[in-house]
């Protein structure tokens, strides 16, 4: 395995096996370990991302769910998996928006989404912007940093004070929310690996049938949950 | 030159809920009907069946199921100083696409109107005084009235399958129904509801604050239905599922469960799908429509389909927009107050409290579109207009509907929304709060109107339609007046932590988060022809032989979620149609 550069040891080390459970905690269910792992994300073979914006990615998203504490962090839930995936297809590309000009990108934020730019786009256009700012700021590139440095620079993006273009300021509105779909979407989307985010706040997924369940009070639902391809966890 | 399809005694534009109401209707009447639906075809089995359905990413997020904004969308503006941009991707409301429309995926929450709010003009004129409307408030009446609708409303209930406790049987009061509901004459199809954790905790207080708490009235089969059509239901499962999505079962009410198979088996009904209506052809004199002109995504052209009567039920917004390029009335003019078309275009206003307890297991995931226990305590004919300082009213609900992590992950707060402190949140919280909303009227002002946009267009190379709406104090001082009454029913319920969200007095619309799909007025209904676009049966005023069905009739928006109100509507005007029009065609006013 090659490590990003400036990877603290322990995350290099859930990134390249994404069996990290044992180590976050989470009890694995029969049936998940059973699987054979999935590819290891420094070996994912990437539909959209550069090598570049997927070390970006993968040190982004660890720093908005992180690893420690309860429940399994972007990397373990393989979350990059699910961006790539979803920035190679019909989301990434603007299919179903309304993408005609002129267009207004300066507009105050409440008018919606108005950059020309599809949310794929936005990605490639921002991360090279954003990580140009955290040379500027820091040093170094955002995957380079280290994590305290890492969340003040995703909190600067997040307020606002790492300027980016009008064009691309949906970016980390669209970042944040894209790392909890792939958190929590099905696993048939490539994150929520092993519904393991979901066993984490109780979730039973797509189980849907709960006739005998309205009228129990303030019981705890036991079961686990179900994905659509019908296995459990 | 257009393809020119064999003519038709009846051409219906959209299969939605309206559009399957007049479809079976006039079918019975044995008129030749084609309907067209711009979307896909869809069933329960298989769209809609499990597990594919039960994908938040798909269709609660990507909206897989909603109008494609690359297809049809609007502009928006918050006042006329504003430059409109185009509504690019669905935020605020999401209109439905294919076969069955929004009525395939909307929550099922029934409500009738208030009588009061069918002629709320007079209403507030008797009791104080015309002197209390503000400035710039276009406040009407219906030309109908609820005691003329009364037998619609009943008949679309039967038909829709609505499960519920009835408050007022014709005057007298039901013990855990809606004491204030207007009389109606008879109870709903079937029983209310189970009773969820959190709405029973709601259910209590109100009770022990004098309040009138009643099962939520719910377009979900509590129990075995068959309908008028002979159109089975089976209980619900509580699946969570709801909103954003076809019920995998047949459960909730729909245009697929209701009405479409009996309709689809009729020889003289035919519909066709991938077929977006562009346009609403005239006859010279523009006194009459000949029939309508589509795109035929298959085929890749323009095709005539001329017709006898045309009935627009495309919803709100594309019936409004359809009305506009076709030029059917005159558009509207803020400054002067003519013409008609785009005219009192509302909305819905919303607030809510949420709760959260450390120790309570609410299983958030275990819920109906319409799950919840109400109250109409703080409802419009519970208002004193005068003293309040404003003209509405908003019902009050409580019950989990879904509990889909990527969208309802309600967290106390302070809590940071992303890294370590986010993840601790998610786990400490989930499934741990409950809310209660109040979901309120919206007035119909000058300001807020609908016309086409100067700019941008469709794929079509139509203009888009331009909306012009914001909040206005009236209705923003109706939501602060809740915030002043739920707070302290909220903190009996004694939750570890709190949170209001109401919007503050000067709060700017936002087209970013949902909101509600309840867009009203633009085709409203009126005693005359200088006030509005439809007379009392919904016929257009100009062309006697279109008749335009949905919310976009609403002289102002009601209080209550508004299909109850399209359903009679639209009933109401078939009606008209079989027994007083079809006999000898013509202005039916
Ligand atoms: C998420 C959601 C939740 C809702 N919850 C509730 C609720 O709880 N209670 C309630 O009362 N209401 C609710 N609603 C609103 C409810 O769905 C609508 O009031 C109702 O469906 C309106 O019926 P309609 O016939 O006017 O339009 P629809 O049922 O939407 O049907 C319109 C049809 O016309 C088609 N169409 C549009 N343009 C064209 C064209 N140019 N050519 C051909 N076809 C076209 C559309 O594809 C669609 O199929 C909800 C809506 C949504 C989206
Ligand atoms: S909650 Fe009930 S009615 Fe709604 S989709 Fe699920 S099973 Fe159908």
């Amino acid at each position: 395995m090659t490590d990003l550069p400036g990877y603290p040891s322990r995350r290099g080390f859930l990134k390249a096996t994404a069996a990290g459970f044992a180590l976050s905690g989470v009890a694995m269910s029969a049936k998940a370990a059973d699987k054979t792992p999935p590819v290891p994300l420094d070996q994912y073979e990437r539909s959209y991302f550069t090598a570049e914006e997927w070390a970006f990615v993968m040190a982004a998203t660890a720093r908005l769910i992180p690893s420690e504490g309860n429940g399994p962090g972007a990397l373990e839930a393989r979350v990059p998996v699910f961006l790539d995936l979803q920035l190679a297809g019909r989301y990434g590309a603007a299919s179903d928006w309304y993408m005609e000009g002129p267009h207004d990108p300066g507009a105050e934020p409440a008018r919606g989404w108005q950059t020309p730019l599809t949310p794929a786009e936005v990605y490639r256009q921002a991360i090279p912007a954003f990580d140009a700012w955290c040379a500027d700021t820091y040093g170094k590139g955002f995957a380079a940093l280290s994590p305290q440095d890492q969340d003040a620079a995703l909190s600067a993006l997040q307020k606002g004070e790492a300027p980016l273009a009008p064009e691309l300021r949906e970016f980390f509105g669209i970042l944040l929310a894209n790392t909890k779909e792939g958190y929590f979407a099905d696993p048939i989307y490539g994150g929520n690996h092993d519904m393991q985010s979901w066993v984490y706040i109780g979730f039973p997924g797509a189980r849907a049938a709960f006739r005998e369940w309205p009228e129990r009070h303030n019981v705890k639902y036991p079961l686990g949950p179900v994905s659509i391809t019908g296995e459990r966890a | 030159m257009a393809r020119q399809e064999k003519k038709k005694d009846v051409v219906i534009v959209g299969l939605g809920w309206t559009g399957s109401i007049a479809g079976i209707e006039l079918a019975r009447e044995g008129l030749e009907i084609v309907a067209l639906e711009r979307g896909r075809d869809q069933n329960t089995v298989p769209e809609f069946k499990y597990p594919n359905q039960i994908d938040e990413l798909k269709y609660g997020v990507r909206l897989e199921n909603m109008q494609k904004p690359a297809q049809q969308t609007v502009t928006v503006r918050r006042n006329g100083d504003e430059t409109a941009l185009p509504y690019r991707h669905l935020g605020s409301f999401l209109p439905g696409n294919g076969v069955g429309g929004a009525g395939t995926h909307w929550n099922g929450l029934f409500w009738r109107p208030q009588a009061e709010e069918m002629r709320l003009r007079s209403y507030v004129k008797e009791n104080w005084g015309e002197g209390i409307i503000p400035e710039g408030m276009n406040l009407g009446d219906y030309p109908v009235s609820y005691e003329e609708m009364e037998p619609y409303f009943a008949h679309f209930e039967k038909v829709a399958g609505i499960s519920g406790q009835a408050g007022n049987v014709n005057g007298e009061i039901r013990e855990g129904g809606n004491p204030f509901e207007a009389p109606r004459s008879t109870e709903y199809p079937m029983p209310p509801m189970a009773r969820t954790y959190d709405s029973a905790k709601f259910h209590d207080a109100c009770k022990a604050a004098g309040y009138h708490p009643f099962q939520a009235p719910a377009g979900i089969a509590s129990t075995s239905y068959v309908n008028p059509y002979g159109m089975q239901m089976g209980p619900c499962n509580y699946c969570g599922f709801c909103e954003r999505y076809g019920c995998y079962q047949y459960s909730k009410s729909s245009p697929q469960t209701t009405i479409l198979d009996a309709l689809k088996r009729m020889p003289n009904f035919e519909y066709r799908t991938h077929s977006e209506v562009l346009k609403v052809e005239l006859a010279a004199d523009g006194k009459t429509a000949t029939g309508v002109t589509y795109w035929d995504e298959a085929a890749q052209e323009e095709v005539f389909q001329p017709a006898d009567m045309v009935i627009l039920s495309s919803y709100q917004l594309n019936n409004v927009h359809l009305m506009l390029v076709s030029g059917l009335a005159a558009p509207y003019d803020p400054a002067t107050g003519e013409g008609v078309l785009g005219k009192n275009y509302a909305y819905q206003m919303t607030g809510g409290v949420s709760l959260y307890y450390r120790d309570a297991n609410f299983n958030p995931f275990v819920g109906t579109g319409a799950n919840g226990v109400c109250i109409d305590d703080f409802s419009v004919n519970q208002n004193d207009f005068g003293k309040l300082g404003f003209i509405g009213g908003a019902y009050w609900r409580s019950g989990t509907f879904n509990g889909q992590p990527i969208r309802s992950m309600s967290l106390p707060p302070g809590t940071p929304s992303w890294g370590a402190g986010w993840k601790e949140g998610i786990g400490e919280w989930y499934g741990h709060a409950m809310s209660i909303g109040a979901h309120g009227s919206h007035m119909s002002y000058a300001n807020n109107h609908l016309d086409l946009d100067p700019t941008y267009r469709d794929r079509h190379g139509r203009p888009l339609m331009r909306m012009t709406f914001n909040w206005q104090d009236n209705d923003l001082r109706m939501i602060q007046y809740m915030k002043t009454q739920m707070e302290p029913l909220a903190a009996t319920m004694q939750a570890d932590i709190t949170k209001s969200s109401f919007k503050d007095i000067g709060a700017q619309y936002d087209v970013r988060p949902y909101q509600t799909t309840h867009n009203t007025g633009g085709h409203i209904m009126s005693e005359n022809a200088r006030e509005g676009v439809v007379n009392k049966y919904c016929q257009s005023w100009g062309q006697h032989n279109v008749f335009v069905m949905g919310a976009g009739n609403f002289v102002q928006n009601t209080q209550y979620n508004p299909t109850g109100l399209v359903g009679g509507l639209a009933y109401h005007t078939v009606d008209a149609i079989r027994t007083q029009y079809l006999s000898n065609p013509r202005p039916l006013v």
